[in-house]
């Protein structure tokens, strides 16, 4: 190598630790601010400080166990996989159907577009005092029918206390009892009708943004692929169903993921619009985070909820990452 | 062909559809131009008789200091958002050293993690730095915290721009800021643009974050405080829809006028399935 050659080497070498050093702030921030505060989360969840003073006498699972045999706590993980379920599929459908309605050549395709997805722009707090209002028991939705002309409806909506699960007496509930499934027979295996408020709320403001993912994966199918069916004699339905649906999985798991993490976290929709909800109907961990911590000052079980809560999501999550970012690469 | 029956419910399901997604607007909006005299529950669906702004009058009474609060608060944070992810995905792009991957990967988890898990160590290292339950408390959070997104979002920024123009002016001896401020930051503005809108709108909304580390009426954000009137029993249903509109407008306003960047911002969060 030249000299010139050497003075560009060991330039562009000094240069590299200028660049190491330009991100160590933002990488320290987020050791710090993320890794070693979940480690200090951890290090909370299994010690013995109860009350507003720290103490971090070692506890050992102590708190977890209280967690699984903490009769809130169960109904709130029900409730997390009612939840996770119902919005994740509302989600899904609802945005799969209106990306595939627009993608046929619709005038007006934008303002549509931009209808759907407005709710994405405002914050869960607001979404959650209009679904109040919106789904109240004398109001909103349920008065709708009668400026139509028709008879109100009477539902509770978020007030409904009822929990549709298999009651052991029924034939059902002996077959599962039969098969040594007897324990599903519980309301703790059962779903809220309450908590489909809060779906319903919560599918208003992020399906829009489902149906942007759609959207966007429909146009990336190259044009002569569903042309060449079509010639061929394929039916629109059969073009969906073959080329369409197939092609787009990866943003079905995209989507996926991303839905069902945030439905782990969900914490702002359900304290402005139905907090506990009748029997706990519509609780959720973070809910149950926030006021364990927060207002009950028992900090380490606060932290052993806020540590369930993120190995949940990261079981979800990490593989997803690997996957994205080993996509990426590829490309 | 198409026939045009299809046509037609292709478009009767469209408009349907929008109506659901606008009923809660119609509602916020109707309510907000009535008269207190005119606001029952029963009469929620009924145009006003005239404009009256009393729902909104009083709602904005309640609300303008925490409004005020929300922007002190979201200015800054979106600012140095701006700053920090703009860097950090020049670094990711132009200068990959070894080990920038993984940087990269670990930046990016912090972006999915429920806050709760950090939320307790976070309440008390801000309560030890002194900045617990003032608005810069809220600004650092929210920078720190914002740090993965718009690394990610200005990394796939930067990875369009050919790498070829950064690595000649590099042997033509310019330096990394030269090569920053000369090619890269003047082609940043939709990048800017992008992040600047996803900041300031999950900044404006943030709850979680406003309501642990403010616990001060006096300097909480629109958020915690409209959900303060929600869950108040003295406070009319009006007022609160009305509070409800007002808390929203500035980021409705932002995707009215920018809609477009702010889908890009959506779909960058999404890591392009």
């Amino acid at each position: 190598m030249n000299s010139s050659g050497h003075r560009l080497a060991r330039r562009l070498t000094s240069e590299r630790a200028v660049a190491i050093a330009l991100i160590v702030p933002s990488a320290v921030a987020v050791a710090v601010f993320v890794y070693g505060f979940i480690a200090w989360s951890a290090v909370v969840s299994v010690s013995e400080w109860d009350t507003v003073r720290p103490d971090y006498t070692y506890v050992g699972l102590d708190n977890f166990r209280d967690l699984f045999n903490n009769f809130r706590f169960q109904i709130d993980i029900r409730n997390t996989v009612v939840f996770t379920v119902l919005f994740v599929g509302a989600c899904l459908g609802i945005g799969f159907a209106l990306a595939s309605l627009l993608d046929r050549h619709v005038r007006g395709e934008g303002l549509f577009r931009s209808i759907y997805l407005f709710p994405m722009a405002v914050s869960f707090i607001v979404t959650g005092v209009v679904w109040r209002w919106l789904l109240a028991p004398r109001a909103g939705v349920n008065i709708l029918p009668e400026k139509v002309g028709a008879g109100s409806i009477d539902y509770g909506w978020y007030t409904d206390p009822t929990v549709l699960y298999v009651h052991a007496d029924t034939r059902l509930g002996e077959a599962l009892h039969s098969v040594g499934l007897g324990f599903l027979a519980n309301p703790n295996y059962g779903v809220p009708l309450a908590i489909t408020s809060v779906v319903i709320a919560a599918t208003w403001q992020m399906s829009g943004f489902v149906m942007v993912m759609y959207l966007a994966g429909l146009r990336a199918i190259p044009d002569e692929l569903r042309d060449a069916a079509r010639v061929d004699g394929a039916s629109e339905a059969q073009i969906l169903r073959h080329i369409s649906v197939p092609l787009l999985r990866p943003v079905t798991l995209s989507a996926m993921i991303i839905l069902g993490h945030q439905s782990l976290k969900i914490f702002d929709l359900v304290i402005s619009m139905t907090r506990r909800g009748p029997g706990f109907a519509t609780d959720v961990p973070g809910l149950f985070m926030y006021e364990t911590t927060f207002q009950g000052n028992h900090f380490s079980h606060g932290a052993a909820v806020s540590i369930l809560m993120l190995l949940a999501v990261s079981v979800l999550v990490i593989p997803y990452l690997f996957w994205s970012l080993r996509r990426e690469a590829r490309l | 062909m198409t026939l045009p029956w299809s046509r037609v419910a292709i478009y009767t399901v469209l408009v349907l559809f929008a109506l659901v997604y606008l009923m809660p607007i119609y509602v916020l909006l109707v309510t907000g131009l009535k008269s207190f005299q005119e606001v029952r529950l029963e009469q929620m669906w009924d145009l006003p008789s005239a404009l009256r702004f009393d729902s909104f009058r009083e709602a904005y009474n309640s609300l303008d200091s925490n409004l005020a609060n929300s922007f002190k608060m979201v200015v800054p944070a979106t600012i140095a958002s701006c700053m920090l992810g703009s860097i950090n995905g020049y670094i990711l792009t132009k200068w990959r050293f070894p080990g920038s991957d993984l940087i990269f990967f670990l930046l990016l988890f912090g972006m999915f993690i429920p806050y709760q898990s950090i939320l307790i160590p976070l309440v008390k290292t801000l309560q030890q730095l002194h900045v617990y339950g003032s608005l810069w408390g809220l600004v650092i959070t929210h920078v720190i915290y914002g740090i993965p997104i718009t690394t990610l979002i200005f990394r796939n920024y930067y990875a369009n721009i050919p790498t070829e123009l950064v690595e000649a002016a590099k042997i033509d001896g310019a330096s990394i800021f030269k090569i920053y401020t000369k090619i890269i930051f003047p082609l940043s503005l939709p990048g800017f643009v992008v992040v600047a809108i996803w900041q300031f709108t999950s900044i404006w909304n943030d709850f979680l974050f406003a309501v642990t580390v403010t616990s001060n009426p006096g300097i909480q954000p629109a958020t915690v405080a409209l959900n303060n009137m929600a869950g108040s029993f003295i406070v009319e249903w009006n007022v609160q829809m009305a509070g409800a509109l007002i808390a929203a407008l500035p980021t409705l306003i932002v995707y009215i006028v920018l809609g477009r960047f702010f889908v890009r911002g959506l779909m960058a969060g999404a890591l392009r399935g």
